[in-house]
């Protein structure tokens, strides 16, 4: 009993082989599990809108021709997937469970999150979940109902086989994952902070993760309920959402946005928290308006729950109810704008280092702020009458969210990549990705604001050959956008397999989490001690 | 439209004429060459609102609503590219001035109160200044009280049905495949119908939405009408269409395998013509005897 109990307590033994992941309590593995998840169903993901974008650089139906007997229900599958995995599979998976599983606990100074072994089915969910949901797109004829499985396409009626059963029960399990990670965040995060670190000194990251989380919680029961009463539609005889039994519609659009729209912050939220830490650091500054910041977050998530039907202005709303979501989406921009203008501040009379996160950074700042204003236009619900469902908002929500929260994501994989491997990133190979993909991603989308103003539908597979143009010049930037990919992924292989060792704080004095004063890679236990902030920052030493 | 509706528009017009002179300068020269780059014939008829290569803009309206709509999206993309000048602008000025080259000893600053108040009260004014004529477009657009014409459009995968249900009249308007398409009449791929749907211009027309099995969206972008076909319910808006000629729409909720097959053509001709056109489908209407006889000739059991 008593060597057991010392064994327990002093050695330091981190397992190995399968059991080291497959029975993984360790925030750090997790974490990395994660991330390396969000890149294989980036890798599907991402291959999917290319094969969309081959088939829409001219008119006709050419390359699904090739890839199906029925290549419009495919090219609608194809489109479908592409969004599910991008938002639930890859977005989610990184910024949540791959940079908050690993930076969370070391930022609050706690040994790991509250409920390690919940931990562990968080991320175990994901594989199974992933794998039905590529079943929902290969059985019988495919879920071709758009990521947002609007009935009555999505009931029997639209798409009577077996596919969109599996897709909903993909979304079931990828939603009970999120909701225990969820829980297990605001646990940590609520009570395992470190003596010392207050709410108001918590990092903007750890802010950005509880918000996160909060978000998660509230609005993932939602669409569990609603893809029951789905599921129960399509199987068990009831009629929630067809009118022929006295259901609607639109009670499946109101429940599935009252989700959704809180989702599209779940995604943005993580990668507003990790570019407030990049910019503090490069700038050399601490982040202007720290509670500013913090609460112009809370604020975004708390209207985040009331704006939802802006999603619906053409459905047929009552014109009050409508001019009453123009409004409180309109006030959204307001602590948006508040978040812009503060990161510009901190780098204002800073020493800024244009190292490859603060790139990224930058980059986000600038097109998050183009695809922020797109969003000012669509919240009215006049003038989206013009736009709806059109490749206006395509651009619009790739602005936010594929050159949004995906530069976030890559700032923050550049910013913490040292720390998680050891090794350190070669800059003009970030520099050179970060350039590409900028130039790439801007040549794909901002097309799509011509097409969309010119009356150009979403989720066709084939459109009048007036549109063919600027179609082409989008396509072109799906290519760069992928070249640039392919190159990321082969010098990130062999950084992380031959690059050069790096030290525990790469970045310098501008790093001031606690995250920086652990060896790099970060230790499989992280802390020997308790870090202590009731006497000030452990890791800000003054520079005098 | 009516007299005092029309009024409003124009006070707000004057109201906000100072901060979009330049920008309804703008617009007038944009949305008269677009006109004339847009125009085309099919069929015989003039497309007054056909887009253009590389075009980067909204289709030429053609109702009272749709030139609203295109007067607010100038009026939108003017903020909108101010604020994201502003936004590139400060970043590159941080960029020049304060690179650590330039700047080698950051400031340690992270508070100005009064800075923070006037960037949160500064975008307050900026939504104000956008959500007044939002407001007045969007209950202008939302219904009309008396109007002279009522049209149903009822959306089926994959054709539409259009009814006017004071005349009795109802048809299918089916698309033409890629081999029907006559390129020498000036016919565009994807975009026609076997027939289209018959609209008087100058009048004010009442559009009732709805469908048969899953969700569709009918709409015109020349008009500025778009809405929801929902299945078990009826949605209403209304138009005014002011110059005849062709125009072309195309489903805009996706609906299955064929949504992107599924175009939307309407005539608008002068009101003589049609009143002409309405009299010959009731002729035709009249010696077929239409599905409620059929079904009241069936034997009872």
């Amino acid at each position: 009993m008593y060597t057991t109990a010392t064994h327990a307590h002093d050695d330091h033994h981190a397992p190995t082989g399968i059991k080291r992941w497959l029975y993984s309590t360790n925030h750090k593995d997790i974490g990395t599990m994660y991330l390396i998840f969000a890149v294989v169903a980036g890798l599907v993901g991402g291959g999917l809108s290319l094969l969309i974008r081959m088939e829409l650089g001219e008119p006709g139906v050419q390359v699904f021709n090739e890839l199906s007997e029925s290549p419009k229900q495919f090219y609608n599958v194809v489109v479908t997937a592409h969004a599910l995995l991008m938002v639930f599979f890859v977005v989610m998976p990184a910024l949540i469970g791959g940079f908050g599983n690993w930076m969370v606990p070391m930022m609050i100074g706690a040994p790991d999150m509250a409920f390690p072994r919940m931990n562990n089915i968080s991320f175990w969910l994901m594989p199974p979940a992933l794998i039905l949901l590529i079943l929902s797109s290969v059985m019988g004829q495919g879920a071709g109902t758009g990521w947002t499985l609007y009935p009555p396409l999505s009931g029997l009626a639209g798409q009577p086989d077996m596919s969109v059963d599996f897709a909903i029960l993909a979304l079931h399990v990828a939603g009970a994952s999120s909701i225990l990670g969820a829980t297990n965040f605001i646990t940590t995060i609520l009570n395992m902070r470190a003596p010392g670190m207050t709410m108001h000194k918590m990092p903007l990251f750890v802010w950005a993760t509880l918000i996160t989380a909060i978000l998660l919680l509230l609005a993932m029961p939602v669409l569990a309920g609603a893809l029951t009463m789905l599921l129960a539609d399509r199987n068990f005889g009831t009629a929630f959402f067809d009118p022929r039994g006295g259901g609607d519609p639109l009670l499946w659009q109101h429940l599935f946005w009252f989700f959704g729209h809180p989702e599209v912050y779940i995604m943005i939220l993580p990668a507003f928290g990790i570019v407030s830490h990049i910019v503090s650091t490069f700038s050399r500054k601490p982040v202007f308006g720290y509670l500013g910041m913090a609460y112009a977050m809370a604020s975004i998530g708390v209207v985040g729950f009331a704006v939802w039907a802006h999603h619906m202005y053409t459905v047929g709303m009552g014109v009050n109810y409508r001019a009453y979501f123009v409004a409180v989406t309109m006030a959204i921009a307001v602590p948006t704008g508040v978040k812009i203008f503060s990161w510009i501040a901190t780098m204002w009379g800073g020493s800024i280092q244009f190292k490859t996160p603060m790139l990224w950074a930058i980059g986000f700042i600038f097109l998050f702020t183009v695809g922020g204003v797109t969003g000012v236009v669509l919240a009215n619900a006049g003038m989206d009458v013009a736009m709806h469902d059109t490749y206006y908002v395509v651009a619009h929500f790739h602005y936010v969210l594929s050159l949004g929260a995906i530069f976030g994501i890559f700032a923050g994989f550049y910013y913490w990549f040292d720390k998680m491997t050891g090794k350190s990133y070669p800059e003009w190979a970030g520099q050179l990705h970060f350039y590409t993909t900028f130039i790439g991603v801007n040549v794909l989308f901002f097309p799509q604001h011509f097409l969309g103003l010119a009356g150009m539908p979403r989720r066709y597979i084939d459109y009048p050959d007036i549109f063919a143009e600027w179609n082409l010049v989008s396509t072109y930037g799906a290519y760069i956008s992928v070249a640039s990919s392919v190159f990321f992924l082969i010098a990130t292989v062999i950084v992380m397999t031959s690059g050069k060792k790096s030290v525990a704080n790469p970045w310098g004095e501008g790093a001031t989490t606690l995250e920086w004063m652990v060896p790099s890679p970060a230790p499989f236990h992280t802390f020997e001690e308790q870090p202590d902030l009731t006497s000030g920052n452990p890791v800000a030493q003054p520079a005098e | 439209m009516t007299r005092t509706q029309a009024e409003g528009r124009d006070s707000v017009n004057r109201i906000f004429a100072f901060l979009t002179g330049w920008a309804l300068t703008l617009m007038a020269t944009a949305s008269a060459s677009a006109q004339e780059m847009s125009e085309g014939v099919s069929d015989g008829m003039r497309t007054p609102s056909f887009p253009v290569p590389w075009q980067l803009n909204l289709q030429y309206p053609v109702t009272p609503i749709a030139e609203d709509l295109y007067w607010f999206h100038t009026y939108l993309l003017w903020i909108t590219t101010a604020i994201t000048a502003v936004v590139l602008l400060l970043l590159i000025w941080v960029a020049l001035k304060y690179n650590s080259k330039a700047n080698p000893v950051p400031s340690k600053n992270s508070h100005n109160t009064l800075l923070e108040i006037v960037w949160t009260a500064l975008p307050v004014l900026i939504l104000v200044a956008i959500a007044v004529p939002s407001y007045r477009i969007l209950y202008d657009m939302d219904r009309i009280e008396d109007p002279e014409l009522t049209i149903k459009v009822i959306g089926n995968q994959w054709y539409w049905t259009y009814e006017f249900p004071d005349y009795e009249i109802e048809f299918d308007s089916l698309p033409l495949t890629d081999d029907e398409i006559d390129y020498a009449a000036g016919q565009h791929r994807l975009l026609e119908v076997d027939t289209p749907l018959v609209l008087p211009i100058n009048t004010d027309i009442r559009i009732l939405f709805t469908a048969t099995d899953v969700l569709h969206a009918w709409t015109i972008p020349a008009f500025g009408v778009k809405l929801d076909n929902v299945p078990g319910r009826t949605n209403e808006t209304w138009t005014r269409i002011l110059t005849t000629g062709k125009y072309y729409g195309q489903c805009s909720e996706l609906c299955g395998i064929d949504h992107s097959y599924m175009p939307i053509v309407v005539h608008a001709v002068s009101k003589e013509e049609f009143e002409g056109w309405r009299a010959d489908q009731l002729a035709v209407n009249s010696t077929q005897p239409d599905d409620l006889n059929r079904l009241a000739a069936l034997p009872q059991e």
